[in-house]
């Protein structure tokens, strides 16, 4: 093993992921077009129609069809994949749940994109931020290569066996499904061992051993059912893990719950999500050069949230601007500083944080944006005062 | 080349514009380099203006973020040149290739470009005409930021837009796209 046996390309993320569903080759999908995921299916249809992908496609009329033929096919004994954005996942909604809580295994590309009203195509994270507690797996994306790599081993976290959990594997709209980068694809067969035969738990179409899916379940055992869910969850952490180990051996790429960037010896961190923190890191490079010791921490595995090891990475530092690419409209924080939050109430002695929330619906996030908050996190490191707790940058007032 | 080359491209919906910026980010990724393309997306109408981006560097491209300095700026069509400011955040060093039948310090004159500035101007619509019989000045465009930027030579670049036009044109039109970015590559000015 070890041995890396790529080709360099130049795609787009939504093209990589296509990619990514040809050499797994699903047996069932189904899903419905939106922009920006439209092109996932568009290209994985046409490898479908060219026979370089064995799947069965079924033609659905809405994202609530779509997710409920996705949960008919994998009850059935099937491995199935769908992807979708905004609207599309919010019409989903209720099949979110149905597909966690009946233990499916699907998979699922999010191109995030923002909520309408107003009518916006752009890339935010508040559709995936809405869905992030129904029960499902969520791994966030930087790029194109860390798409294509989450959704390889999405399969393999979703369907092992101490699991049975649907998966999203999540990447900004447009910034990242509709841009050209360089990347590297595996080799098909690479692919195809690392993600293995799929298996099946009690299918429904083995009829020599009929069972009952969506059993109703009122005050005498529901709670125990959810108690189980969140057993479950407990797990995944560990097994996304193993599986990022097995992965390294056939990419050369780590993976972890987490990315940390120079934040070892920080005394000020950024946390982010996703391809801002590509601009983040780059802002990093040039305040280290000044002698900032400033780091960053990107969330991969979002959902269920490690709380244990991001307050550990964490801890040690002065201050922290959690930057969210989604609002939370309750009068609270972002949903990001909310989880860092959490992460760190435990300590007596912790970070002071703060909250900016940027990029909604699409807009830029620049270089000036990462350089303004890890400059004001050097302040208030500098003086312990924090002038604003939550905050809203590159917009007009 | 410096570490990292970032170009940003004007043209109009349906000139090619944004397929000019991905032919030459697949074409530049020979000798390990690192590319991105990408359009800035608005609602795709046929004429509208709209600006596409590449950056191209040896090392590692980690931003995502709209090119806002950039070393070289192609301007598809000319009658942008009255609309908007196709000069802006250029360095000093920048250099500005420009379609039109205009000579190169006409329209130095009319961006207003610094004595340090470049600019270059081709008749590419013409070649286009010339070469496929239709107005999209794109390959003749990706022949001459070839030759502009010394990314690369002018055979890996008629090899790439073989590569992708291949995909979807017949031969004829193949031909007459290599012609094209080809007589871009020879025929540009500058001044």
């Amino acid at each position: 093993m070890g041995q890396k046996s790529g080709k360099i390309v130049a795609v787009t993320g939504n093209e990589a992921v296509a990619e990514a569903l040809r050499q797994v080759n699903p047996d069932v999908s189904a899903a419905y077009p939106i922009t920006p995921a439209t092109e996932i299916m568009q290209r994985f249809t046409a490898f479908v129609s060219n026979g370089k992908a064995k799947t069965e496609m079924i033609l659905v009329e809405s994202e609530h069809s779509a997710m409920s033929a996705c949960i008919g096919a994998s009850a059935a004994g099937g491995r199935v994949a769908t992807s979708t954005s905004a609207q599309g996942l919010a019409l989903m909604w209720e099949e979110l749940f149905i597909a966690s809580g009946t233990r499916l295994p699907i998979i699922l590309a999010l191109v995030n994109r923002a909520m309408s009203a107003p009518l916006n195509i752009h890339g935010d994270h508040s559709d995936g931020m809405g869905a992030r507690d129904c029960g499902w797996i969520q791994l966030w994306s930087e790029n194109a290569q860390e798409a294509y790599d989450n959704m390889i081993q999405s399969f393999r976290i979703a369907e092992h066996m101490d699991l049975r959990l649907p998966a999203m594997v999540c990447m900004d709209g447009f910034i990242i499904s509709h841009s050209i980068e360089r990347m590297e694809y595996l080799d098909d067969e690479a692919v195809k061992s690392f993600v293995g035969e799929f298996k099946t738990v009690n299918p429904l179409l083995d009829i020599e051993h009929p069972v009952s899916y969506g059993p109703l379940i009122l005050t005498d055992y529901y709670m125990e059912y959810r108690r189980a869910h969140a057993e479950v969850m407990s797990k995944v952490k560990n097994v996304v893990l193993d599986v990022a180990k097995d992965f390294e051996k056939i990419s050369g790429r780590q993976y972890g719950l987490f990315e940390t960037y120079r934040l070892d010896d920080a005394e000020i961190g950024i946390v982010i999500l996703n391809s801002a923190a590509g601009t983040t890191k780059d802002a990093v490079d040039a305040f280290r050069e000044k002698g900032i010791k400033v780091g960053l921490l990107k969330p991969r595995l979002f959902r269920p949230f490690p709380y244990e090891e991001v307050g550990e990475a964490l801890k040690h530092l002065k201050a922290i601007c959690v930057l969210d690419r989604a609002d939370a409209f309750g009068g609270s924080y972002g949903p990001l500083f909310m989880d860092i939050a959490a992460t760190l109430f435990p300590y007596k002695e912790k970070p002071l944080m703060m909250n900016k929330i940027y990029g909604l619906g699409g807009r830029d996030y620049l270089p000036e944006h990462a350089e303004n908050a890890i400059a004001e996190l050097a302040e208030v490191a500098k003086t312990g005062q924090i002038k604003t707790f939550k905050e809203y940058i590159g917009v007009r007032e | 080349m410096s570490e990292m080359v970032e170009i940003r491209w004007h043209g109009r919906g349906g000139q090619g514009t944004v397929t000019a910026a991905k032919v030459f980010a697949d074409a530049c990724l020979s000798g390990g380099r690192y590319v991105q393309a990408f359009p800035e997306y608005g609602p795709e109408r046929s004429g509208a203006p709209l600006r596409a981006y590449n950056r191209v560097s040896s090392r590692e491209l980690r931003m995502h973020c709209p090119v806002l300095k950039p070393n070289i700026v192609a301007v598809a069509d000319a009658t942008l040149l009255d609309a908007i400011n196709v000069a802006d955040g250029t360095p000093d060093d920048a250099a500005f290739i420009v379609n039109t039948v205009k000579d190169p310090k006409e329209i130095r004159e009319k961006i207003q470009a610094r004595p340090t500035q470049k600019v270059f101007t081709v008749d590419a619509t013409r070649i286009a005409i010339d070469c496929f019989g239709r107005p999209m000045p794109n390959s003749p465009l990706v022949g001459v930021l070839a030759k502009v930027s010394g990314l690369i030579s002018l055979e890996q670049i008629l090899e790439d837009v073989k590569k992708s036009f291949g995909k979807k044109f017949s031969q004829k039109i193949i031909d007459g796209n290599l012609e094209a970015a080809r007589r871009g590559y020879e025929e540009v000015r500058e001044g």
